[in-house]
């Protein structure tokens, strides 16, 4: 039996029918077809899969499509719109460019839940010391990069966020990121 | 124009992976597409009395269920394609799918195919597969002795090749009874597990009208693939087409020809409708080669003065249950001729054993040898520092090839190509301030606190290689490379390499050689690699051979198509040649600058062909096929410093430096980036990482909450220096240097954390180097101290 699940990703209403067991990011990958989020392990420890809901970093795989229903998903394919054209670097968020330019991906698999990570790492800490941005992402594995040039990348996107006066996680996700931190469901 | 070739440009690859718009093999989707699932053997050996799929058959969405009596005759055995020479080789049967006997928990038992991915996956455990479970051997020692279960009745004592190198066993044996000082250990190279961030996984698709067969697999050489497949699949290779997308890393672990995408391939061709599987990160752990585990005794025999005069070796390989693609190279011609590293040894004597066990097959992973070569002899040298009282840099230094030896032979046989060993020490010495930290070091004893300071010289052999070679040592393929460097109407280029990047960042820096040779902004080339549709033959993307041997032919390449436009430029301005200078991107008559044809404008006058010289043919292309001399020798030292804290074990990584040379460089920020992660994946050996079987068979590392990788928070940041030598083997003087890291970084750690616990009389522990193996060391050692005292 299928459900159909109505809830907001990247901005724009979506909807599609699942069976209840569905995790959210076969949902996204095979129903909505948003393959930018990844698969990376079965026991949720790798954060390939690492989407915000309601402005928040979650892995998407230990969630079920149903229980997003009515929240909003972002996923890096609407990384870059969660910012004013303004706050963006080459049309991109701040973090993708600095992964791009501190060449903080080898073979991307692991790179849209890293920035997603660290999407939610900067909203919430907006200057991190270099041991906070190591401990931010201990639950997102990479296998090619050693991480070095991922955390310089996310030292990178904080200095520019902040010297934009912007915050990493904006516009509605951020409103509800806010209204999930205060206890109420947006 | 300034020169690309060595300018660190941001990836040309990188737009479409920050942005979520790359296609990875698992991000296919075909109209009518079915999903497939592997049943996976639950025991490491046994009989199968049956399988009985009949419910799953009837289960809701299941359109097929295969076993392996189903594709007897129809589909063939998975081969092996490195038949090592001289070594009592056996090659036994590897079937799709196990239909009599499963030999390691992950075998393949059946396969089914449903509407849906959860459809497939729930069938599975309708299929009733009775097994008579059979004794199991998991460790390669053990696996020889007598009355050992056989894992392959036609492999008598598990032993599936012996093979020596060196320049004598008896000299070696006399410079060992004859030596002043004798260094013994046993050592074991753990067992890894590669874990690529992106599981394997396969799309295949059939056109029954035209018999064409095209498969999508996560690959590091999609043309080995289709070689294999056409002969297990029985389709010609001219109606088979294998494509890598975009591929999440592989570190050796996707060249094998593995039993699961032949059978998607399969089932597309017989049900007529395109199969998708996709590995689970569970099923990647157990059905996914493995890497490493040996168990060496080494012999390192030298003088009171630190004059290294022989080495022994004596490996025992567990290659799992099954021979896969490359395995038999690994251990011996990929291990075996480079034991003597980087230092002049008169005497060399290697064995190895090839040992089949009841477990996931092994084969090369990051440095595939080398790292288990460099490691015995970087934890040798160390010891015999140790034994004889004297620096372990001053030792290496004492026992490095000089730089004027170049090319150097080794007592195995193999040629240096050029390097300067000393001038990589000393200068990682000089970035730690080397002397500095020895004082500190003692200092920080004084006080309680146990700093290790661990040095690791290296030389690997890479860039594979001549195929002449390769021949000779039974590798059964070439491993030339190709490039068709073609510059279309408009001027803008494409590009088709036959080998196979998959993270490595050739489209950037291949693209930077071309755009240097032609002239034309690195922006107007592109490359196309990793469809057998599209790209002329390779070999593809391992050993460290794509940027050594790849851009060989794609300098090669372009040389040719510079040299035709020069023809063509020549006769648009009514001039020789040879008059003609070359220079950003135009040809201009010598002394007469503004009578120029660009590049581009060469191009369109190429393609039209009105007017060309006498008997030229049209169009501005050139491919090449670039076989090269030799193979390349990176090298390089790297020096861990940690402090190891007895009271709890662990070990703190403080600093960690790598010096590496790997020739001339295209692109500095590509190669550290490959240094930081074939460091940090040598470190996860080192301290963390280890695939651990039971006594029956049973992985107990059989997902990432078991498999310790490294985490960004482990680590310190990775320090990297180079020195260039480039290599007089290729067209560019470059060599590899995706798995220097991993090769060099696992003794430097271990050595780091056996200088710390000196103190202690601890002078060699197995990794991984958990906290509880230290503190165990530790407090064994204290007791034998307050033993000693009482």
């Amino acid at each position: 039996m299928e459900v159909t699940v109505r809830l907001t990703v990247n901005g724009q209403p979506a909807e599609g029918s699942a069976e209840p067991r569905t995790l959210l990011v076969h949902f996204l990958r095979d129903t909505l077809g948003l393959t930018g989020t990844h698969v990376g392990c079965d026991t949720s420890q790798c954060g390939a899969c690492t989407v915000l809901l309601d402005g928040r970093a979650v892995k998407s795989c230990t969630l079920l499509a149903v229980q997003a229903e009515g929240r909003a998903v972002t996923t890096v394919e609407g990384l870059a719109a969660l910012l004013p054209p303004e706050a963006r670097v080459e049309g991109l968020h701040p973090l993708q460019a600095a992964f791009w330019e501190k060449h903080g991906l080898q073979c991307g698999f692991c790179t849209p839940g890293m920035l997603m990570t660290a999407a939610d790492l900067l909203s919430r800490k907006p200057d991190p010391s270099e041991a906070e941005i190591r401990e931010g992402l201990e639950g997102n594995l990479c296998r090619c990069t050693g991480y070095q040039n991922i955390v310089a990348a996310v030292r990178l996107a904080a200095e520019r966020l902040r010297a934009a006066g912007a915050a990493a996680v904006g516009g509605e996700a951020a409103l509800a990121a806010g209204a999930a931190a205060q206890g109420g469901a947006p | 124009m300034p020169t690309l070739f060595g300018t660190p440009l941001r990836r040309k690859e990188d737009p479409r992976l920050i942005t979520g718009h790359a296609t990875y093999t698992d991000d296919i989707r075909l109209p009518g597409m079915l999903y497939a699932a592997i049943l996976r053997s639950p025991h490491a050996h046994a009989r199968i009395r049956s399988v009985d799929a009949s419910e799953a058959v009837r289960a809701p969405g299941v359109v097929r269920v295969y076993t392996g009596r189903d594709l007897e005759g129809r589909l063939g055995p998975i081969p092996t394609a490195w038949l090592v020479p001289d070594a009592d080789l056996k090659t036994p049967p590897h079937p799709a799918l196990a239909s009599e006997r499963v030999r390691y928990a992950g075998d393949g038992v059946a396969m089914v195919v449903a509407e849906s991915r959860a459809a497939a996956r729930d069938a599975l455990e309708r299929i009733r597969v009775d097994y008579e479970p059979l004794p199991a051997v998991v460790d390669a020692e053990k696996a020889m002795e007598p009355g050992a279960p056989l894992v392959h009745e036609e492999v008598p004592g598990n032993l599936v090749l012996h093979w020596r190198a060196g320049n004598g066993a008896e000299a070696a044996e006399r410079a060992i009874a004859q030596a002043e000082v004798v260094v013994r250990r046993r050592l074991r190279n753990q067992r890894l597990i590669p874990t690529a961030m992106e599981p394997r996984a396969a799309v295949a698709q059939y056109n029954p009208a035209t018999g064409e067969l095209t498969l999508w697999l996560t690959s590091q050489n999609p043309h080995i693939h289709r070689v294999l497949l056409s002969g297990a699949l029985g389709v010609p290779e001219q109606k088979l087409r294998v494509v890598a997308p975009e591929v999440g890393g592989g570190f050796g672990s996707k060249i094998p020809f593995y039993p699961d995408e032949a059978l998607v391939a399969f089932a597309a061709r017989d049900l007529g409708r395109p199969v998708k599987w996709t590995e689970e990160r569970s099923e990647n752990c157990r059905a996914t080669t493995h890497g490493r585990d040996h168990v060496q005794e080494v012999v390192l025999a030298g003088t009171r003065d630190g004059r290294i005069t022989a080495l022994r070796v004596r490996a025992v390989a567990n290659l799992g249950a099954y021979l896969s693609t490359a395995a038999p190279g690994v251990p011996t011609i990929l291990f075996g001729l480079i034991t003597s590293g980087p230092y002049a040894i008169p005497h060399i004597d290697v064995e190895v054993f090839g040992v089949l066990t009841h477990t996931t097959p092994v084969e090369a992973y990051r440095g595939a040898g080398r790292p288990e070569a460099t490691y015995l002899l970087e934890r040798l040298v160390d010891l015999y520092a140790r034994e004889i009282g004297m620096d372990p840099a001053e030792l290496r230094r004492r026992n490095f090839i000089p730089a004027h030896r170049f090319p150097y032979e080794t007592p195995t046989g193999l040629t240096y190509d050029s390097g300067n060993y000393e001038r990589a020490l000393e200068k990682a010495l000089e970035a730690l301030d080397y002397d500095g930290l020895r004082k500190e070091q003692e200092e920080a004893r004084k006080r309680g606190r146990f700093l290790g300071i661990g040095l690791s010289s290296y030389v690997e052999i890479c860039g594979l290689g001549p195929s002449k070679v390769a021949g000779a040592v039974g590798f059964q393929g070439g491993l030339w490379e190709s490039a068709v460097v073609r510059v279309h109407p408009t001027g803008k280029v494409n590009v088709y390499i036959g080998s196979s990047p998959h993270g490595q960042g050739e489209e950037t820096t291949f693209a930077q050689v071309v755009a240097d040779e032609l002239g034309v902004p690195v922006e107007d080339v592109e490359i196309v690699h990793g469809d057998t549709a599209q790209t002329p033959m390779g070999w593809g993307t391992y050993g460290s051979r794509t940027t050594p041997v790849g851009s060989g032919a794609l300098a090669l390449a372009a040389r040719r198509v510079a040299e035709k436009a020069r023809k063509i430029a020549a006769h648009m301005l009514e001039a020789a040649p040879e008059d003609l200078d070359f220079r950003d991107g135009a040809f201009q008559v010598r002394g007469v600058p503004e009578r120029k044809a660009t590049i581009q404008q060469v191009a369109l006058q190429a393609y039209l062909a009105w007017n060309l010289p006498e008997g030229m043919e049209p169009a501005l292309e050139a491919s090449a096929f670039y076989d090269p001399s030799n193979f390349v020798y990176p090298f390089g030292t790297h020096v861990a410093v940690v402090e190891v804290e007895p009271a709890t074990g662990q070990v703190k990584l403080l600093r960690y430096v790598a010096v590496d040379d790997p020739g001339r460089v295209i692109n500095p920020l590509i190669v550290d980036g490959q240094v930081h992660g074939g460091v940090v994946q040598g470190i996860g050996q080192a301290l963390w990482e280890g695939a651990v079987y039971d006594e029956n068979g049973q992985l107990l590392t059989g997902s990432m909450m078991d498999y310790a990788l490294p985490r960004a928070g482990f680590l310190p940041p990775i320090e990297t220096y180079r020195t260039e030598t480039p290599s007089p083997v290729n067209p560019l003087g470059v060599k590899g240097v995706g798995e220097t890291g991993t090769i060099a970084s696992t003794p430097a750690v271990v050595n780091a954390v056996m200088d710390a616990l000196a103190p202690f009389g601890i002078d060699h522990l197995e990794m991984p180097l958990t906290p509880e193996k230290i503190w165990r060391a530790v407090r064994e050692a204290e007791a034998r101290k307050g033993g000693a005292a009482a």
